[in-house]
């Protein structure tokens, strides 16, 4: 209580509060207008923007850009598909292998972990390049052109394991282990039915930014994808933005005869791409935020 | 050190092993140790693996730049010839153009950043409604999850020949529209937009994550002392911070000869008339890769990367190491 009214004598003044909010209102705003104009031009009609441009209240709204994608979207839906399958599996690989990097490193009594740290450490300070890894992966793995070449580039991201650890070490008290092997349980059921349990938000918070590295990466499919068929969404997406052509020419040609041609979208196309792209992005983030924030709170600073 | 103790019974599932391993030395003690942990060490192998064929093969991969690669005599097979590749992305102009653009950015981008977010982080650190903060907060991160692709499209938007909104508004004052896509003076700036835009609202929320850890009888303190909240910042909360500060530049450091291949490659449309402000070492290495196949020159500079953003970090951190050494990386 006592601790309450000192925080309220000690703020700002209404004008100093008033500025601060004008600042972060403006920030806000300028933080999604463009999503917001992306957004409303995917649902504008073609022909208001050939005569007026990209507006935010445009004169003639459609949903032509949207029937167009969905009417046939095998080209889209695949690639949404690839993408969902590889963030998923991508991101559940990616807790658990990092999960298991970070939780003996966690462990203070532990012989030659520095080594270990060190090996994790130094990727993060020193790396051979695009080049060589090209190399690697399609001359020695030989898995240009695979799934496998999109999943493995993403699995341990150093800085994360990092954040694991600390958050294991400032969190979990060695008394829990301890009195776990008393009762007898193996260090990887320890693993199981211990740190991950009690370290979910730094595990949801990996999680979130590993599935926003598998859903937001494009350049591994650009190094090593030349399988149509094999095209993450954000891919498809630079297709598509270098030549609008590309996703019509994969259309079913019966769902082109059904459309007057002079009217198939362009423009509102790609940017409806972008919409239906970013979506799920948009909507898993409230559900993430939860615990993120207290994830990267422990991890990383009290490192 | 009572901890310490603590841990050490942990250790040992069997107690009479202790002493046995502090008195024995050598192979003995590392099989016994092994023995000991060999579920925790089991457990450093999955990733252990991954980081083998992402990051240590890669590394030992660099020798290529070394070679004159062919593709009759394949990878291993090509004549070694010393530092010629390095030589001749010295001599290229493009190659110098692409070094200067690079490390002009990421200084800009780095110090730019780290400032507007301290500066959001303490205007934060001042509001008082919780349900605002998290509204501002929410809003502020989303641009950072967004790929460098989406923003493509984003500024396309705005900036597209055919209706951009930009010109749009420009057209409606009685400007002359402009052509942002073949005309280079304008990027630097579009480039400093679209990286705030982006990644202050994340950096932000890490400096305030670091400020919700200070202890809230500094400010009581203060309090008591007459300190007004501007004083408080400056006296407290940014000193608290400065560790954060100086840890996360030190990081970036290693970072100052990359830079964000979308942001430069896509954002621009790989537009050639603007190369002059747009070009930077990862899109050079690219086009020489794709367009020349020159392997050799694009792993020298890759190397080139590593190597001065590695002496950077070293250097920079003996520095901070001097000044202060709690705050020093390692």
């Amino acid at each position: 209580m006592s601790k309450r009214t000192a925080r309220r004598e000690n703020a700002v003044g209404p004008t100093a509060n008033f500025l601060i909010h004008s600042i972060f209102t403006a920030v806000s705003i300028a933080c999604i207008v463009p999503l917001v104009l992306v957004i409303v031009i995917s649902f504008t009609s073609e022909t208001s923007i050939i005569n007026h441009g990209y507006l935010f209240w445009p004169e003639q709204w459609s949903l032509k850009s949207y029937d167009f994608l969905f009417k046939d979207a095998s080209t889209v839906f695949r690639a949404y598909g690839v993408s969902i399958g590889l963030t998923v599996v991508g991101t559940l690989i990616n807790i658990l292998i990092m999960g298991l990097y970070a939780y003996p490193l966690s462990r203070r009594d532990l012989p030659y972990r520095q080594i270990f740290s060190f090996l994790l450490v130094f990727v993060l300070l020193f790396n051979g390049g695009t080049v060589t890894k090209y190399i690697v992966y399609t001359r020695i793995l030989h898995i240009g052109d695979s799934y496998l070449a999109l999943l493995l580039p993403l699995l341990m991201l150093p800085f994360y394991v990092i954040v694991m650890r600390t958050f294991f070490q400032t969190t979990i008290h060695p008394a829990i282990l301890e009195s776990a092997k008393i009762d007898g349980a193996g260090e990887f059921r320890i693993f199981a039915k211990i740190i991950i349990p009690l370290s979910l938000p730094v595990f949801a918070t990996v999680a979130l930014f590993s599935t926003i590295n598998y859903w937001n990466d494009w350049f591994n499919a650009l190094l090593f994808i030349n399988d149509a068929n094999k095209l993450p969404l954000q891919y498809l997406m630079i297709k598509v933005m270098n030549d609008v052509q590309f996703i019509k020419d994969r259309m079913d040609q019966v769902a082109q005869m059904n459309l007057n041609l002079s009217e198939l979208p362009s423009e509102t196309l790609r940017m409806a791409m972008v919409v239906v792209g970013i979506g799920p992005i948009v909507l898993s983030y409230p559900f993430f935020q939860r615990f993120f924030i207290k994830g990267l709170t422990v991890g990383s600073v009290k490192g | 050190m009572a901890t310490q103790t603590s841990i050490d019974r942990t250790v040992y599932a069997d107690k009479k092993d202790r002493p046995l391993v502090y008195r024995q030395r050598g192979a003995t003690t590392l099989a016994r140790n092994l023995m000991t942990y060999k579920a925790l060490y089991v457990m450093f192998i999955p990733g252990l693996l991954v980081l083998l064929v992402n990051n240590y093969l890669p590394i030992f991969g660099v020798f290529v730049a070394f070679k004159d690669v062919n593709y009759i005599d394949g990878i291993f097979g090509s004549p070694w010839v010393g530092f010629h590749n390095f030589e001749f992305l010295f001599s290229n102009d493009d190659a110098i153009r692409a070094v200067r653009n690079t490390v002009l950015y990421s200084v800009t981008f780095m110090s730019l950043t780290t400032v507007f977010a301290v500066t959001v982080g303490l205007l934060f650190n001042e509001l008082r409604s919780r349900l605002f903060a998290k509204v501002y907060q929410s809003l502020m991160i989303l641009p950072y999850f967004f790929s460098m692709v989406v923003v493509s499209y984003l500024v396309l938007a705005f900036l597209s020949p055919q209706g951009g909104f930009i010109n749009v508004i420009l057209k409606s004052m009685g400007i002359a529209e402009i052509d942002w896509y073949s005309s280079s003076q304008y990027w630097p700036t579009i480039f400093i937009v679209i990286t705030l835009w982006k990644n202050v609202g994340y950096s932000a929320v890490v400096y305030i994550a670091g400020m919700a850890g200070i202890d809230p009888e500094y400010y009581e303190a203060a309090v008591i002392d007459g300190a007004s909240r501007w004083q408080q910042a400056k006296s407290i909360t940014l000193p608290m911070i400065r560790p954060l500060i100086i840890i996360l530049t030190l990081l970036s450091m290693a970072n100052i000869f990359v830079s964000d291949f979308g942001l430069f490659y896509q954002v621009t449309l790989n537009s050639g008339i603007l190369y002059d402000t747009t070009d930077v070492i990862d899109t050079f290495v690219y086009r020489s890769l794709i367009n020349l196949n020159d392997i050799g020159m694009a792993s020298a500079a890759a190397l080139l990367q590593s190597t001065v953003g590695f002496a950077l970090v070293l250097s920079s951190n003996v520095v901070v190491r001097k000044i202060s050494k709690e705050d020093s990386l390692f």
